[in-house]
Order: C-alpha cells, then structure tokens, then sequence
C-alpha cells in the first residue's frame, strides 16, 4: 500500500532521532565507561567506584536526594491540596509555574544575594538579636534552594491526580464517620499516590545529578553524583570514570522508575502546562 | 465542597510569597543605584540601559532565543510525525518499546544527556558551538512533543478520518484538514513545553557548549561564579516581564484552543 510507504518515511527523522540521540549516547556512555585516561580498555573505573571515595559520595547524594524529595513533598502536598479547593484554581496554578519559566540560573543567583551576609535574612536575624549568622554554603542553603527549584514540580502531579479525585468518595468517607484525618490516609492519599510517585521521579531523579546548585550555593561543600561527572568530563577529562559514574547513575534510575511504578502516562510533563 | 480555612490560606499565601521572593528581590536591585544586591541607595534606569548597551550580552541573548524557537519548531515537526507514526503502529510491543524509549531522555538526568551526547559529538566530529546546542536541544525536546501530542492523537476517533476518506479527502487533506487542526492544542502546548524546556536549559547546554557559543543561563553560571553585576539584575527584570506576557498569551491561546476543538467534535 502506497499509504504505508509514505508514512513511514515520515517517521524517518523520528527513528533518525531515537537512534542517534536515545540509543547511541547510552551505548556510547556504556563503552567509554570501560577505558581509562589514557584510552586504555580496562575495568578499573568499575573497581574505582567501589572504593570509599565514590561510594560515599553515591551514599551522600542519595541522602541528599532523598531529603530534598521528603522536603518537597511535605510543603507540596498541602500546597496542591487547598489549591484544588480554590476558585479560579487554574489561574493559582499558572501563578505556581510562573516562577519555574524564570531561568533556573537566575533564580539561583537570586539566593546568593538573599543568603548572603548582607543579605536579607541576616539582617532579620540581627533585629532580632540573633546576629549574622553564614546561610550561604551550608546543607540547608543547599536544600532550600534544591526544594525551591523543584516545588512546582512536585505541585503539579499532585495536583492533578487530586483535582481527578471524585469528591463523593470523600462525602462517602464522612458519611460513613470517618474523621477527616482517617479520609485523609485511608481514601485521598491512596487514591492520589500515582501523582506523588510521579513527583517523587520528577524530583528524586534531577537532584541526584544536581551540580550548578551545589557550586554555587553549597561552594563545593556539597558533591552530587552530578557534580562528579561534571568535574570528571570537564575538569579531570577524564571521560572514562565520568562514564563510569554515569552508567550508575542509568541503573539507579531505572531502579527508581521500576519501585515508584508505571506513571501516569506523562504526568509529569503533562501537568507542567494544566 | 468545603471552604477552605484561614491557616490553608495563609499556608497558600506563604508559598507564594516564598516563590516569588527571590525574584522579585532581583527586580528590586536591579534599580538600586548602588553596586551590589544590599544597602539600596537609590533609584535608578541605569542598568537596564546598560544590558541594551552590552553588545556581548544582547547577542547570548539573540542566541539563547534563536536557539529556543528553532529547536522548538523543529522537534515539533519531528515529534508530531512521530506520534502520528506511533498511534498508527499496530503491533503493540514495538509501539511499546518505541514510547519507552522516548521516554528515556525525560526521565534522564540533565548530566548524563549533557556528558553523552558530549561523546557523541566529538566521535561523530560535529564541531561544539551552535549546531551542537541547537541539536541537543532538539534532541531532549521531541518525547516532550510527542508526550503532549499523543493523547489528543488518541482522543481522535478514526471515524473522521474514514469520514474524509468518504467524502473524497486526498491523504493530504486529511492530513492538513482533519488532523492538524484537531491536535492541534497538543501542537501548541509542545511547542511551548519545548520553547520553555531550552530556554531553562542548563546543565546539557553547559557541556556541549564549547568555548565560542553562550546561551543566557551558561552565561549567568560562569558571572555568578566570578562576581555580578546589577546589569543581570536588570536583564531578570526583563525577562520576567517577557515571561508574564508570554504565559498570559500562551494561556489565552490554550483556552481559545479548547473551543475549536470541541466544534471540531460537534461538526
């Protein structure tokens, strides 16, 4: 059929594309993981991610991570909850993405000035005779400014699976003399645990692999998985170990995306523009 | 349905505030006479005549958006002809791992996309610079179009196109008349989900880069390391302000874009 034919040549760039930019890089980080700095095959990069070195660094970056995700749904699940309970919750909705349009970079840059010693918070600290105290370059600069980026993010499958949520399973919840706290566990949460999966990957996965926020606001206190890949292509060039690292970074998500389970088709991406 | 309580507002307001502190802090020094975010002296236009006067800055700029639009309409002439070759696939665990693997650079992280196509590049010999930039984001831009694509491609019942097909409709027609138009919401929103996802874009930028070519956020990156100055300040002012307008037109085009769909159901 003539009709068959030229639909797949349609699909030419989209194939082009899946082979070229999904499968090549991965079998492409895959290969350089196995050479060292000199272009020598070896596995030594796989026996060096086992030293302490590298092991500590994937044990604090997945604490970190795991915090940053905690925090973020801690302040998002009510956030997205009262929403839905707004009128005109559509147009609250796009004022919590407006700020995840402004450049990631420049927000960040933003906190360098508002942590900094003269910063706004250090002199509201010093009214109240507490004193100036260093925000900047510590753990909890890092997370604040982690969990800010990645708010809205969290927000939005939540959002979206409780704005799906039948409301006469609620009424049925208190009519049968549930307190609102037992329909809170026992019936919404449940039934919206699809959305906060898709948040948990939609903000676990990034801050693993985090590194402008860890140099500019944790001064390389912090390391990432992210910030040693980075350093490892383009600081070191050593692309080898930077591959290896790499490599465990795919099987660490895959992993994820295997315990939090089939998403919502795109629910991440979807909500981003509900 | 249940009013929502004092402390939910508040509790609401509060996430507001901390959303947008940090950016309306920026604004706010970008007219502080002084030279630095503290101690406002006084006001002043002076830096947002010095982002027009910076040449360098207003050509990373051209780039950045130059960069942005064209990625933008190029994965979405891809993606869309994608999700069109996808939903018509019949055999159901090709058309399966075909979408798994679109999923694949969503889900990465920005590092390891950065890094491997970095590799891709030097081995295939495609010089760092603007080709390299534009198609690595092409490249994390089209499973995001063919995500917001394929679910109106799949709401479309295949009768109207049997019905086209009927009244005499060339594969054409069907094609620009029929189908264009009733996904076109999905085109619309990957458009601007593509346009804001480069325009964001940091860490894949920041590796495949090289040393002649500068988007905005790269650019910021390297400053905020050494030391800035207010002409940044001035430069978020204005891109806030361009991003408010854009939102609100995107949001009135979405909304214009829901009725001609639901006509299109009624026809």
């Amino acid at each position: 059929m003539q009709t068959k034919s030229t639909k797949s040549l349609y699909l030419v760039p989209y194939y082009a594309w899946i082979a070229l930019f999904v499968i090549a890089p991965i079998a492409l980080v895959t290969y350089y993981s196995f050479f060292d700095i000199n272009g020598h095959f070896t596995i030594e990069n796989y026996k060096n991610f086992f030293t302490s070195v590298y092991l500590t660094l994937t044990i604090s970056s997945f604490w970190y991570a795991f915090l940053i995700t905690l925090f973020s749904l801690i302040i998002a699940y009510p956030t997205a909850y009262w929403l839905t309970k707004t009128k005109h919750k559509q147009l609250w909705l796009l004022l919590i993405i407006i700020p995840s349009w402004i450049n990631l970079l420049l927000k960040t840059y933003a906190f360098i000035g508002i942590f900094g010693l003269y910063g706004p918070i250090n002199a509201f600290l010093n009214v109240f005779g507490i004193g100036g105290k260093q925000i900047l370059f510590t753990d909890f600069s890092f997370i604040f400014v982690s969990v800010y980026i990645f708010i809205p993010f969290m927000i939005l499958p939540i959002f979206n699976a409780l704005d799906k949520l039948n409301p006469s399973f609620i009424d049925a919840s208190r009519d049968l003399g549930a307190s609102s706290w037992a329909t809170f566990t026992k019936v919404i949460f449940p039934l919206t645990i699809n959305g906060v999966k898709a948040g948990i990957q939609a903000v676990f996965i990034p801050s693993l692999s985090l590194f402008m926020i860890t140099r500019l606001i944790a001064g390389n206190k912090v390391i990432t998985l992210g910030t040693a890949i980075e350093q490892q292509f383009l600081v070191t060039q050593n692309w080898g170990m930077g591959s290896t690292i790499a490599v465990f970074l795919i099987i660490f998500m895959v992993i994820i995306m295997i315990i939090t389970g089939q998403r919502d088709k795109g629910a991440t991406s979807h909500g981003k523009n509900k | 349905m249940e009013k929502i309580s004092k402390s939910a507002k508040l509790y609401l307001a509060l996430v507001f505030i901390v959303l947008y502190a940090p950016i309306l802090y920026l604004i706010f020094y970008s007219f502080n006479s002084g030279d630095a975010m503290n101690n406002f002296e006084s006001f002043t236009w002076e830096h947002y005549a010095d982002v027009f006067s910076d040449t360098r800055l207003i050509m990373i700029l051209i780039n950045t958006v130059i960069v942005a639009l064209l990625s933008a309409l190029l994965a979405t002439i891809i993606g869309v002809f994608g999700s069109i070759g996808i939903v018509y696939m019949r055999n159901k665990s090709i058309r399966n791992s075909i979408l798994s693997l679109n999923n694949v650079l969503i889900v990465s992280p920005d590092v390891v996309i950065g890094a491997s196509f970095l590799i891709l590049f030097t081995m295939v010999g495609v010089k760092l610079g603007f080709a390299s930039v534009l198609m690595s984001h092409i490249a994390f831009s089209i499973p995001i179009v063919v995500l917001m694509v394929l679910p109106k491609l799949q709401e479309m019942n295949s009768s109207l196109i049997d019905a086209a097909a009927d009244l005499g409709a060339t594969r054409r027609d069907i094609f620009t008349r029929v189908i264009i138009p009733f996904i076109k919401p999905g085109i619309f929103a990957g458009f601007f989900m593509a346009l804001t996802y480069s325009l964001d874009d940091f860490a894949v930028t920041f590796f495949v880069t090289g040393n002649g070519f500068s988007t905005l956020s790269v650019e910021i990156y390297s400053m905020a390391r050494t030391g800035v100055t207010l002409t940044i300040n001035a430069l978020s002012g204005i891109i806030f302000f361009v991003t408010l307008i854009l939102v609100v037109g995107y949001y009135f085009i979405s909304q214009r874009g829901k009725n001609p769909a639901g006509m299109g159901g009624r026809k």
